[in-house]
């Protein structure tokens, strides 16, 4: 099934409230071997300068693919979850993410084309306080492989 | 940001970053999935892998991405301190049962920015002779 480019420019509603936790930082740092203390001392953090224990960089992909997941899973969009591979992957942080956030997503389709056979799609999530505070942007192209 | 953070008068073009070897195992993959909450059997059941055309299991893009900005928070002192990270995912990371895999980062200064106090830096990721990660590049903001 072709990937549906009329899905370019959709915009989706945002998601739930995604609680970023201390000890969820605690286990994303461990499994990439981020030992700066800033993600796991809180008295550490604090002398730096944040409010809590603050998440490694790329932890925002954990609340991306939440958005994501809205567009992969539309039947509509056609997109087979067996043949994507991941293509490329931004985060610009408008500042860390930070233990006790309550964070929601806004998830845009930026492009969908179709490139030698495969279909490439970029998706950008806006993460954002509760109250409204951007926090990161994070901007995600998938490649779905072309059938056989 | 404050103390212990790498200072702008400090870096310069061309500067080289303290090399990081990661060495990956299926155990660092299944660590990874359960904390990032990426589920895909591709990283973890060599026979799903094989069984969609992968020669093995493959680490995920993001695993990688995430251990090799590793390499820019020790140098610079604070992670909270990377302001922007992208990559290309160019070549998967096979992962043997009996060896696991080893990815060698470097990194380099590519641009200073006195008057905003940043830096951009230029990672390399190689697994053997493989380039896994393209156009990798974070920018910094310094002391």
């Amino acid at each position: 099934m072709a990937v549906n480019a009329g899905f370019t420019g959709r915009v989706y509603p945002p998601t739930a409230p995604y609680a970023v936790g201390r000890e969820k930082i605690r286990e994303f740092a461990e499994a990439v071997g981020a030992d700066d203390p800033v993600h796991t001392d809180r008295t550490h953090a604090r002398a730096r300068g944040y409010r809590d224990v603050i998440a490694p960089p790329t932890f925002a992909v954990v609340i991306a693919q939440q958005c994501d997941r809205q567009l992969i899973a539309d039947p509509e969009a056609g997109i087979d979850f067996g043949r994507v591979v991941h293509g490329e992957q931004r985060f610009v942080h408008h500042r860390p993410l930070t233990a006790g956030d309550e964070i929601v997503g806004v998830l845009t389709v930026d492009s969908v084309r179709q490139a030698g056979g495969h279909a490439m799609v970029t998706t950008r999530s806006e993460l954002s306080t509760t109250e409204g505070e951007p926090v990161c942007t994070a901007t995600s192209t998938i490649v779905i492989r072309g059938g056989e | 940001m404050s103390q212990g953070v790498l200072s702008v008068s400090d870096v310069e073009v061309g500067q080289e970053l303290p090399p990081r070897t990661v060495h990956i195992s299926r155990a660092s993959l299944v660590q990874y999935a359960g904390a990032s909450l990426d589920r895909n059997p591709i990283h973890w059941d060599e026979r799903f892998a094989r069984s969609v055309g992968l020669p093995d299991v493959i680490a995920q893009g993001m695993f990688t991405m995430g251990s090799a900005i590793n390499v820019v928070s020790d140098w610079v002192g604070d992670a909270g301190c990377i302001v922007e990270y992208g990559t290309r995912f160019t070549r998967p990371v096979v992962v043997p049962y009996e060896t696991g895999a080893d990815v060698v980062v470097t990194g380099v200064v590519t641009a200073v920015d006195d008057q905003n106090r940043r830096a951009t830096v230029e990672l390399t990721a190689m697994c053997g002779t493989d380039k896994v990660l393209g156009r990798a590049t974070a920018v910094v903001v310094l002391g």
